[in-house]
């Protein structure tokens, strides 16, 4: 049984001033989430290009979520709501190509919000746990 | 399941359009409704009643034949509640209630009042006004 | 090819304790690059920063690679390390194997299996790290506050108090502003000019502040540390340097009938004039759309009366070019217009007036001396009623209110009632309200003494409808506790207008590349962190330009823009952030996406030659980022279309090597 077991890949795109330090408090307090969680930091969650994520699922991830400041809280100013709008075209072109818009999210993770992050976490991968592998955008090329 | 109340707000939601939350209890409409002094519940009330799911009780008051459908309240609401649409939704629920108080055209004139003006007359005014 | 060394900290056993630490170090010793690669037991300290030094010189590192704790907490420990030992700072990565693993997973493992992904990742950032110098630019030592008032004016004193030298431009032809139109100032009653107008007379004698009164900023260009304005000097016709303010012209005028806006239209003054008694600068002003002498060429009554010889109806408006280390804006606000309140009847009665004009009323200085006297007839009113928030917190009406609370109405209504009832205790004051808002210092007990004292009628409720009849308003309003509508014969009406930010805002925003909100409010840097400051680099917030406030308020939040403007003029150079944005010339299409996404104005564009293949040349429209202004964020990146943009530190490449490492 604990062989076969599906271990996800999960890649996080975490805000520098917040999400990212989020994730710091669930560390210091030490609030356990899902080791397949792997945190990329970015300045801002404006600077996640879409080829960001796509070359994720290409390379096998199974899901991706990028965290940024609550709107309106924006250490730039106005990032976010550019995140908002840019992943809301992506995440539904992604449905249409098959990836589930379970395995794609937005959460918005204040620096306070350590317990907020280990529970957007455990529960992003659980759902995505349940999705099961990822094959879509898979490149069998990049594979070794 | 909603109960009887729910049920009841949820319809006079659905067919006023109004959203009751928005009211900050100001009393601009009370304060500006031409037909205060003869409703027993006053504009405001309409509205907190309504949010309250008390409805049963505006249905069964002289009120919603007593507002004239100005419209000043709407026009001066500062947050668009709309008021008079609650009164209009209360009335409608209750003319179109079947058996309890269903009304027949020969009943009406006796719930109207000869002091203010007919509803029919004010609304026609309104509409043809602009 | 890099040269990259790899240090795993065991953090006593924060990390070693669930992390294989040594097996970790063995792992990323094979990435391609890695050179070195050990482990340490507390890599920030002393002995630890040691061995990295050591291992630079050693094996001629050109990255490093610190598995540790978060880089929230020691990236800047390791950088400086890095610089000690001649490497760029910038050639260092952190990967967070504690807060983000250690700390987070309990079992060795696991542990291990995600620290050494983590280390793989920042290995593969770090071999296409590029070393980066913070830009440096100078400083001009001198601020620019825009607005007069008394947020302009605190701000202003503040930073010459400070040793620098600061301008003030004010439209209007005195400082001042609307404190200066006050008659009492809540809730301690003080005179507003007693309080006021000596701080008026310190900006005039302060050798550090120049006042350019009856001007207006045009244009501005430049960023932090550099910018270059343009300031208009509106011809006034009387030289500012001969003018003693003697007021000799302003009583012989023979242009009576003009209305006089200081006193909001209630009275008239000259065609010269002076504002008020105590204005600064003291100088007359003649004001062209009413001048016989500047409409007909006949006249010139006060050239003959000036001793000091100061009308000159030739003057011209003067462009005055400066520049300034750092911009105050400090714009103020206007009461909203009331003529579209049409219930209230403001437009058809002029004994319906709005808060400003009950101040000049019961002003001694203003069109009554003092008295409280209705504008229509001047006779004392009996019944006065107050009207609160209109206009404010008023969702359905854009186009006439405002959605938020203009916050300073509650407590000036209680103070214009109490006031009343003090001077005139057989009037009748109603006070219509919505909610009482006192959050303030004494703020609660005034409003009570108002109420327990003074015996102001409150009255939870609003004014419906205000009709003149004869010679009174009739008043129709709701009273919600007692539920009643009420009707009140008043003698005087008086509305509590919003307020709103004054009209040269925007345009000024948009000079400044500063943001503004919806309701054209500026935009603070962060709403509870940066309260004073523009998300714009050198551009600093005063007063109400940022949101209603009191003059409490307003001088505190102008004593911190200050405090913030001093900070930056005290440095001589700014050391900008290396991690800014920058825009590949060749690939750039001129496109403007990028300038339309950034929030700090800091892409402009420019015509630059280039040599085609055919060797002919041609001129091209590029971005370029201003890198002393450009913050980092890299929304610009994602917007640029034609993929010219990218964020330094933050490469495209370089993250989507860390999400190939991720995903291997």
């Amino acid at each position: 049984m604990q062989v076969n077991e599906f271990k996800p890949l999960i890649v996080a795109f975490c805000c520098n001033w917040c999400s990212y330090a989020g994730a710091d408090l669930a560390g210091n307090n030490r609030l356990n989430y899902p080791a397949e969680v792997k945190i990329v930091r970015v300045p801002c969650s404006c600077r996640v290009n879409p080829m960001f994520i796509l070359r994720a699922f290409q390379k096998g991830a199974d899901g991706v979520i990028l965290c940024g400041c609550h709107p309106g809280d924006c250490h730039y100013t106005s990032g976010n709501y550019y995140t908002r709008r840019r992943m809301a075209l992506l995440f539904s072109m992604l449905d249409y190509l098959g990836i589930e818009k379970e395995r794609t999210r937005v959460e918005w993770v204040s620096a306070a919000e350590g317990a907020k992050f280990a529970a957007t976490m455990n529960d992003f991968v659980e759902k995505v746990i349940s999705l099961g592998e990822n094959k879509r955008l898979e490149d069998l090329r990049c594979k070794k | 399941m909603l109960n009887k109340t729910e049920r009841q707000k949820e319809q006079i939601l659905r067919s006023s359009g109004v959203n009751p939350l928005k009211c900050m209890r100001c009393g601009k409409c009370s304060g500006t409704c031409p037909s205060y002094d003869e409703m027993e519940y006053h504009p405001h009330q309409f509205v907190y009643m309504v949010e309250t799911g008390d409805i049963e009780t505006l249905m069964k008051s002289d009120s919603i034949y007593k507002c004239l459908s100005c419209f000043a309240c709407v026009d001066r609401c500062p947050r668009g509640v709309e008021p008079a649409k609650l009164v209009e939704a209360v009335r409608l629920m209750a003319i179109r209630q079947k058996d309890a108080n269903h009304l027949t055209p020969n009943d009406i004139p006796a719930l109207l009042d000869d002091e203010t003006p007919q509803q029919l007359l004010m609304s026609a005014m309104r509409k043809y006004s602009k | 090819m890099q040269r990259i060394g790899v240090f795993v900290c065991h953090c006593g056993t924060n990390i070693a304790a669930t992390v294989d630490v040594k097996a970790v170090a063995e792992a990323l010793k094979s990435e391609p690059g890695v050179v070195f690669s050990t482990d340490y037991q507390y890599m920030c300290s002393q002995a630890g920063q040691d061995i990295i030094k050591n291992a630079i010189a050693e094996h001629k590192l050109t990255g490093i690679v610190v598995c540790s704790c978060s880089p929230r907490m020691h990236e800047n420990t390791f950088r400086k390390t890095a610089a000690a030992a001649g490497l760029n700072s910038y050639m260092v990565e952190i990967a967070n194997i504690r807060e983000q693993c250690s700390w987070v997973h309990k079992d060795m493992p696991t542990g291990t299996e995600k620290a050494i992904i983590l280390g793989k990742a920042a290995v593969a950032k770090v071999s296409l790290n590029a070393p980066l110098t913070p830009g440096e630019s100078p400083v001009t030592k001198r601020a620019l506050v825009i607005g007069g008032g008394i947020a302009g004016i605190q701000t202003a004193l503040d930073i010459a108090d400070a040793g620098f030298p600061v301008d003030i431009v004010e439209t209007k032809p005195t400082i001042g502003g609307k404190m200066a139109q006050l008659d009492k100032t809540f809730p301690t009653l003080d005179c507003a000019a007693c309080i006021l107008t000596p701080k008026m007379v310190e900006v005039a004698q302060n050798e550090n502040i120049r006042i350019f009164s009856y001007s207006e900023v045009t244009d501005i260009k430049g960023f932090v540390g550099n910018f270059d304005v343009t300031i208009k000097r509106r011809a006034r016709y009387v030289k500012e340097d001969l003018c003693t303010g003697c007021g000799a012209c302003t009583e012989k005028c023979p242009q009576k009938k003009v209305p006089n806006e200081f006193n909001l239209g209630m009275d008239n003054r000259r065609a010269i004039y002076i504002p008020f008694a105590q204005a600064v600068p003291k100088v007359a002003t003649i004001d062209p759309n009413y001048c016989t002498m500047l409409k007909t060429g006949k006249c010139g009554v006060c050239s003959k009366v000036c001793t000091a010889g100061a009308i000159d109806y030739q003057a011209k408006d003067e462009f005055v070019e400066e520049k300034y280390g750092a911009i105050v804006a400090a714009t103020g606000f206007n009461p909203i217009s009331m003529d579209k309140f049409d219930e209230f009847a403001y437009s058809q009665s002029p004994d319906v007036v709005t808060s400003l004009e009950f101040e000049r009323l019961m002003n001694a200085a203003g069109p009554t001396a003092g008295t409280l006297l209705r504008p229509s007839d001047h006779e004392h009113p009996h019944t006065i009623v107050f009207v609160q928030c209109v206009g404010s917190r008023c969702s359905s009406c854009a186009e006439k209110g405002k959605e938020y609370c203009s916050k300073i109405c509650c407590m000036y209504t209680a103070k214009h009632a109490m006031l009343t009832r003090d001077k005139y205790p057989d009037t009748d004051v109603y006070v219509f309200y919505i909610d009482v808002r006192t959050p303030g210092k004494a703020f609660d007990e005034f409003y009570r003494r108002a109420v327990e004292d003074y015996g102001v009628h409150y009255i939870k409720g609003m004014v419906g409808k205000v009709v003149p009849e004869g010679k009174k308003l009739k008043v129709q309003a709701s009273d919600l506790l007692a539920n009643k509508q009420l009707h009140i014969d008043a003698d005087l009406v008086v509305l509590a207008a919003a307020i709103e930010p004054d009209k040269s805002a925007r345009p000024l925003a948009t000079m400044l590349t500063a943001s503004m909100d919806t309701n054209d409010f500026f935009t603070e840097a962060h709403p509870k962190l940066r309260p004073v400051e523009s998300p714009t680099a050198g551009v600093f917030l005063s007063g109400t330009c940022q949101g209603p406030k009191d003059i409490p308020e307003t001088v505190s939040q102008a004593g911190a823009a200050a405090s913030k403007v001093i900070g930056l003029l005290s440095k001589d150079k700014l050391t900008g952030n290396p991690c800014v944005a920058h825009s590949d010339e060749n690939m750039c299409n001129g496109c403007s996406t990028c300038a339309n996404v950034c929030p700090y104005g800091a892409i402009t564009y420019q015509d630059k030659e280039f040599r085609m293949p055919d060797r002919t040349t041609k001129m091209r429209r590029i971005a370029v980022v201003n890198e002393a202004v450009c913050q980092g964020c890299g929304c610009c990146t994602v917007a640029c279309m034609s993929g010219a943009m990218d964020l330094k530190g933050f490469m495209n490449k370089q993250i989507m090597a860390e999400v190939d490492a991720i995903c291997k």
